[in-house]
């Protein structure tokens, strides 16, 4: 494709789009419009708003509580529920 | 009498061990090693929290206790270099990587990935996104040259992973099993809200291209050249209308618009 | 530009961003409202939103808990640089920070550290409170800390110590009450004393909050200033006393672990308001009998 053939087909296929969209009454969902997947729309009402008040605000207890054993441990959470037929998300032995 | 230096206080706080410094205090003389376990577990705990704050979703995928395991250990590496505990964290997903308890979790290290960028967006600058009747007026012969600068608040996440899905069942008590396949997610904030938006494979390379300032055209022409059915219009007001970019720069005008 | 606004003799709350709805939507009859300052320091987002939409209701108490004010190092010109952006953004009724030090060599360990009580610890925090208080153009407001440990090398009593930072910068303190209990019981000293020997004319704004209680190696009790109860009823007591001193002024209830839901912060800022209702009375009985007399 020369250079010119490239930004006349560009140009087409955007006035197409936008074309599309004029023509669409009110604006449509984002998902509808583009073919996207709107997946999952967010407040993140309290974003770390607790850890920023050192001692006073997350003060610990008295017990100093430190994990050992980095090494052996076994991730215990929704990752089990992540395994699909030996895909890569599945749960690896060490 | 012993001045104990804040450099000497700071070392006892992080050291593993219980040694308190000599010129420490307690009410009879030699302070008491849990008075400054206080301290100690202030520090530890309050890092952690923060990270657990903010990588919630890798958090819940490998339940607290393991959670806590790689958060102490990103503790040990790295403090926060500003009081501003929401950016602390910027590279725990690369911790995360090279955690070796964790290697058999491939999809983990892009999961926090996704969760580092939408906690980034959520406290990115404001600006008001390009809007499709701003691309109307690019629709000339220098389309093809037009750059388009990111808005302040959009990161994308390319993963050979479903993490957006992955992060999505995440939002919900129940989580479910995705289906396993690459996504490339587009993290935004228009306005308020954050929002999270898998992107169709086709569209991928040419969003990361965009992003990365390359021309339209030449992002057009690789994407055309990998996907044959590639869809500028579609994919550039798609990506517009989601709130990727802040404005379109052609070279040769003025670029304060 | 100097700004001369003070916070209402009234119990305020801290603000928490999931009461968001129940406190900009109802309006609660509450003086103020308090945030820490490095959560809304970001370059934008809902956070800005969020605390401009506060203070067009509420007077702001702006609370930093990061300045590192008792730090050997030089303040952190960057943080600095971002206070002052956001005290001009949001222009709150006070800004207070505390007597302690979070920041070394440029890592910031996320908790507020003890520090000796010394002739030359006492100049370095004059200066950097000058630093700050000549940065925003305003007075400030410093902090009594809880402390859990003491330095043999102190020479200076902390109450003698507030006291000089407070004539020598003109800021003034702000008196936090679970404090005064934490240290008190955890030093074995008697927290009335400190109370009276408090230059309470300084005081420009009070904090109360819950403790936790545990006891160290030797079986000593220990109390840690966790945030995450109602106020004790010692600690109670206490503030009776002490407002006996400084009168009626702006107390904060703070409330930052296992945060309850708004109708019980509402009730535990009511209370307050009792006391500081209680104490207007008091002194408006002993100036009637003093008329009479």
């Amino acid at each position: 494709m020369t250079r010119s053939t490239l930004a006349l087909a560009l140009a087409g296929s955007l006035g197409a789009a936008l074309a599309a969209s004029a023509a669409a009454a009110g604006p449509l969902p984002a998902e509808k419009m583009v073919g996207m997947e709107k997946c999952y729309g967010i407040s993140l009402a309290g974003q770390n708003d607790c850890a920023a008040g050192p001692g006073t605000t997350c003060a610990g207890t008295s017990t100093v509580d430190y994990q050992k054993n980095a090494w052996k441990a076994v991730p215990a959470g929704t990752c089990e529920t992540m395994n699909v037929d030996g895909h890569k998300g599945m749960l690896q032995p060490m | 009498m012993n001045p104990v230096s804040q450099g000497a206080f700071a070392a006892a706080l992080l050291d593993r061990g219980d040694a308190v410094p000599a010129g420490l205090a307690g009410r009879n003389g030699a302070a008491d090693p849990l008075r400054l376990a206080v301290y100690r577990n202030n520090v530890r705990v309050g890092l952690a929290r923060a990270l657990a704050a903010r990588f919630p979703v890798t958090a819940r995928l490998v339940g607290d206790a393991f959670f806590r395991l790689m958060a102490d250990a990103y503790v040990d590496d790295r403090r926060p270099a500003s009081p501003l505990l929401a950016a602390y964290g910027d590279d725990f997903p690369d911790h995360v990587a090279g955690f070796p308890a964790a290697a058999g979790l491939a999809y983990l290290a892009d999961t926090a990935r996704l969760e580092a960028a939408v906690s980034r967006a959520y406290h990115a600058a404001d600006a008001a996104p390009l809007g499709l009747a701003d691309l109307a007026g690019l629709a000339g012969p220098e389309l093809g040259l037009a750059r388009l600068t990111p808005h302040p608040a959009a990161f994308l996440i390319r993963s050979a992973h479903p993490v957006g899905s992955i992060w999505r069942t995440h939002q919900k008590e129940t989580v479910t099993a995705p289906d396993w396949r690459p996504e490339t997610v587009l993290v935004v904030r228009p306005d308020l809200d954050v929002g999270v938006h898998l992107l169709p494979a086709a569209d991928a390379g040419f969003a990361a291209a965009l992003l990365d300032g390359t021309p339209l055209g030449s992002a057009a022409e690789a994407a055309l050249a990998a996907d044959p059915d590639f869809d500028f219009g579609r994919a550039l007001t798609g990506l517009t209308t989601l709130g990727a970019f802040a404005r379109a720069v052609i070279p040769g005008e003025n670029d304060d618009q | 530009m100097i700004e001369t606004a003070s916070l209402p003799a009234r119990a305020g709350l801290g603000f928490k961003p999931q009461h968001a709805a129940a406190i900009l939507g109802d309006r609660p009859d509450i003086g103020f409202f308090e945030v820490h300052a490095e959560n809304y320091m970001g370059a934008g987002g809902p956070p800005h939103r969020m605390l401009a939409a506060l203070g067009a209701l509420y007077p702001i108490s702006l609370h930093g808990v990061g300045l590192s004010i008792g730090g050997e190092g030089p303040l952190d010109a960057a943080h600095l640089a971002r206070l002052r952006a956001l005290v001009e953004r949001s222009r709150p009724a006070s800004f207070s920070e505390h007597l302690a030090w979070s920041t070394h060599d440029g890592a910031f360990l996320n908790d507020l550290l003890p520090l000796p009580y010394t002739p030359a610890t006492l100049d370095r925090v004059v200066h950097h409170v000058d630093t700050v208080q000549q940065t925003l153009g305003r007075p400030m407001l410093i902090e009594n800390p809880s402390t859990y440990l003491v330095f043999s090398e102190s020479t200076i009593a902390e109450v003698d110590f507030l006291a000089a930072i407070a004539a020598r910068t003109g800021c003034g303190l702000l008196l936090d009450v679970n404090n005064v209990m934490v240290s008190a019981v955890n030093h074995r000293l008697d927290p009335f004393l400190y109370l009276d020997r408090f230059p309470v004319e300084h005081v420009g704004e009070i904090h109360l909050a819950g403790y936790d209680e545990t006891v160290d190696g030797a079986g000593d009790r220990l109390l840690i200033d966790a945030h995450g109860t109602p106020v004790a009823a010692d600690v109670f007591a206490l503030y009776r006393h002490a407002l006996g001193r400084t009168g009626p002024v702006a107390t904060l209830i703070e409330w930052d672990n296992a945060v309850p839901d708004f109708p019980t912060l509402h009730a535990e800022a009511r209370r307050v308001d009792a006391a500081l209702d209680a104490e207007r009375a008091r002194r408006n009985a002993a100036l009637r009998v003093g008329v009479a007399a």
